[in-house]
């Protein structure tokens, strides 16, 4: 029991992470197509200024998590995703660099370089974050004792020896580029006044439609290239509430968007997700890392959990501090609500 | 194979070296700003709020560059230590993950509101917000210590039938008294780099007669909080850590001193290089008894030397563990003295004048970064041969699968980024102290009102 739920646990924690740094990075993929000049550029970056660091803190504590109640997990996965990985770390340093000095030094050389490379290195993420999916809903070639190594491509093809890359992985990824696209595209919306918010809106209505494509092209892919997916929804029909919930948001965002409230099509976009994601979570459920050569080898919440006293007292410090981060959100984004002020401090 | 493991372990010593240089200035000015904004608080002085806003500002830059290279810590336990991850995941984990839950949110919370919400927060809001700041880091600090300090004395563990290391007791594992020690050994080293720092850019704006009335706060902050923590990072911190290691890594201690021979009134060098194959200390410069007093409190006690031991549990690196304590141990006493000499001149008020103690305080604000980190080299070459001391030997640990020429890519990326990054943020904050610290910034150039569009 206690597996399953720290597996809902580490779930819910990543969901929050693409849903929050999802947008930041979604905001900064566009953000050298909608804001054009310095001024509306430090908009974009105040539109996301105080929270996209507490919102990258989700990965981390996240990461943590699964660290404690998956260790084996998280050691043959970061492993074996090495190369990967440290690409995303390198992108997250640039990204993270980028937003914080790009605002120092006032000069046409400086400002348009972080600009570059905060946006450049946005996009690279998403793309990046989706093929990770990707990987683990095609499975990965585990071993005997659990490990892997993936090299970052072989033959593009999902085949016994996949490299990280392959044409299905990377489909994913252009998935979660447009769908993080549309995402921060409206948040900034939501954020900015004209004309950055009308470019915003125009981006979030064309990804709708690659985002509402994609999602067709890459659920019937999926469940040829992990046919699991099908047998747990077959086998427990109460989960298809998570399709039909980003069914369903996915619809409610391209109402909002037509009503021009952008505020509840953002809102709606980050449900998507949540039922995207879960979506996925309970196909590959109880498998956590799938193998793709044999089914026997693939890591589940049962043989890669922390035995149960080190879960249960998890849970005594988990339950406060996830109230107080809780806490901590409410009040920031409370304090930062509406739309971002050219002229107060900051960035 | 071998090549590999010396590559794994370069790795995590580079990153983490490197994110250190960060994080013990984050450590140490996050209490001084808090301690400025509680002054500014209390008098009402607009300087203080000033000095505030030139520190954040500094603070800003730095804290930035130990976010960015704090992440790939995290992960690195992962991917280049994974049969260590997958044995004590389960453990470390906790500390770990508590880590981000409780400190990371609040620290990133407050940051922004502490950097850009001086306005939407009012007076005492943004005093909260540097006091979140300041405990949140400080909270940080703790649990990757209590970590760190599991390896090197495993508590609240038991063994499971497959050998395999199981969690037992939380309490134990977090309240470890190896980790209280430390963390306050640790944590002073933070607060003396900050106080450095302070002071040294205090004597320099003397040095350059620019800023003067905020170059005499820093002083009088910086030698102030500087003197203290010197003090307390030899004893009582820097002592207990030395009995803690005397009693549980017998070794380790006989290594960092080069000390071969079990004897009574065991020396203590203050020169000297260590001749391993001969076991020997050329070139020595002695105090008698020392290293008995130091680790038993009586100049005759015997001092277990490295022949007590057989070779497979000394540590792998004995020359560079022995420079690393000795390095850290002189630089300590030097800044004990600078900083106890600099408050006696302050509190007769001649230091401000006193341009050769200026001079010296300039020139010492760069040699806690390197006291510290002998001081980690210290705790980690001495943990050696072990990766969780008694219980997985290092070369048991590294991820077997990523091969030599994978990790000798990731290391060489790193290599070249943060140098990047390190001449960034140095030209950055060399910048801000040029500068130094400004008035409020007039409120930008009002957008045109609608009278004058008439």
């Amino acid at each position: 029991m206690l597996p399953v739920l720290w597996f809902w646990i580490v779930a819910v924690m990543i969901a929050m992470y693409v849903v929050l740094d999802g947008f930041d990075l979604g905001a900064g993929a566009i953000h050298l197509a909608v804001a054009r000049n310095d001024e509306e550029r430090r908009m974009m970056l105040r539109s996301i200024g105080p929270v996209w660091d507490g919102n990258e803190v989700w990965l981390l504590a996240g990461g943590g998590a699964l660290y404690f109640a998956f260790p084996a997990l998280y050691a043959s996965s970061f492993s074996g995703f090495y190369l990967p990985l440290m690409v995303v770390l390198w992108l997250l340093i640039l990204r993270g660099t980028s937003v914080e000095f790009r605002s120092h030094i006032r000069n046409d050389v400086w400002r348009p370089m972080w600009d570059v490379i905060f946006s450049a290195s946005s996009l690279l993420l998403a793309v990046f974050f989706g093929a990770a999916l990707g990987n683990v809903v095609r499975g990965v070639p585990l071993n005997q004792e659990g490990e892997f190594f993936l090299p970052l491509w072989t033959n593009f093809q999902p085949g016994p020896e996949p490299g990280i890359l392959d044409w299905y992985t990377i489909l994913v990824g252009v998935f979660a580029l447009c769908t993080l696209v549309q995402h921060g595209a409206l948040w900034v919306a939501y954020k900015t006044p004209d004309p950055v918010r009308e470019r915003s809106r125009a981006i979030a209505r064309f990804c709708w439609y690659a985002v509402a494509a994609l999602t067709v092209l890459v659920t019937i892919v999926s469940f040829r290239i992990q046919p699991h997916l099908a047998d747990s929804f077959s086998k427990w029909p109460a989960g298809y509430v998570f399709p039909a919930l980003a069914v369903a948001s996915l619809a409610a965002v391209f109402v909002f968007q037509r009503r021009q409230d952008d505020l509840k099509a953002f809102l709606a976009s980050a449900l998507y997700i949540v039922g995207m994601l879960t979506s996925v979570v309970f196909g590959v459920f109880p498998m956590v890392l799938p193998a793709n050569s044999d089914p026997a080898l693939s890591l589940t919440i049962y043989n890669a959990s922390a035995p149960e006293y080190g879960l249960r007292v998890g849970l005594w410090w988990f339950t406060p501090g996830i109230l107080i981060a809780a806490f901590y959100f409410w009040f920031l984004y409370r304090r930062f609500a509406g739309k971002v002020r050219i002229e107060s401090e900051g960035y | 194979m071998d090549i590999a493991l010396d590559i794994h372990r370069l790795h995590f010593a580079f990153t983490v070296t490197f994110h250190y240089l960060f994080v013990q200035l984050t450590l140490g000015l996050a209490l001084l700003i808090f301690i400025l904004k509680t002054l500014a608080l209390k008098t009402g002085d607009e300087h203080y709020n000033q000095a505030v806003r030139f520190w954040a500002k500094i603070f800003a830059v730095n804290f930035a560059l130990g976010v960015v290279t704090g992440i790939p810590m995290e992960f690195q336990f992962g991917t280049n230590w994974s049969r260590f991850s997958k044995a004590a995941g389960g453990v470390i984990g906790h500390t770990l993950a508590m880590e981000g839950l409780y400190a990371f949110f609040l620290e990133s919370s407050f940051l922004g509101l502490l950097l850009y919400g001086e306005k939407i927060l009012g007076r005492v809001g943004h005093w909260f917000a540097a006091l979140a700041v300041w405990l949140g880091s400080w909270l940080s600090g703790y649990l990757i210590v209590a970590t760190n300090a599991w390896m090197q004395r495993p508590t609240g563990y038991r063994l499971g039938p497959g050998g395999e290391i199981l969690l037992d007791s939380w309490w134990s594992l977090v309240f470890n008294d190896w980790a209280l020690w430390q963390y306050a050994h640790t944590i002073t080293g933070g607060v003396i780099t900050g106080a450095f720092v302070m002071s040294g850019v205090g004597a320099l704006y003397l040095l350059l007669k620019k800023q003067e009335d905020f170059a005499r706060t820093f002083l009088r902050l910086g030698v102030t909080v500087g003197v203290i923590a010197s003090i307390v990072a030899l004893f009582p911190t820097g002592d207990q850590q030395g009995m803690l290691v005397a009693r549980h890594q017998p070794a380790t201690l006989a290594a960092m001193e080069a000390h071969f021979t079990t004897g009574e009134a065991a020396p203590m060098f203050i020169l000297g290089q260590p001749d391993v194959e001969r076991r020997r200390i050329d070139n020595p410069f002695l105090v008698p008894g020392m290293l008995s007093f130091i680790t038993s409190k009586r100049w005759d006690a015997e001092v277990k030397g490295l022949d007590a031991f057989s070779q497979d549990q000394w540590p792998t690196n004995i020359p560079l563990l022995y420079y690393g304590f000795h390095i850290m141990v002189g630089l300590g006493t030097i800044f004990i003295a600078i900083m106890a000499i600099s408050f006696i001149q302050l509190r007769r008020g001649k230091l401000f004048e006193s341009r050769p103690l200026l001079w010296i305080l300039l020139f010492a604000s760069p040699l806690p970064y390197v006291a510290n980190t002998a001081g980690w080299m210290t705790a980690e070459l001495g943990r050696q041969p072990w990766l969780i001391y008694g219980l997985m030997r290092t070369t048991e640990g590294s991820s077997a699968h990523v091969s030599s020429g994978n990790a000798m890519f990731t290391l060489l990326g790193f290599m070249g980024m943060y140098t990047l990054l390190l001449m960034l943020g140095l030209f950055m904050i060399w910048r801000e102290i040029d500068h130094g610290p400004r008035p409020a910034q007039a409120p930008a150039p009002a957008a045109p009102l609608p009278a004058a569009q008439v």
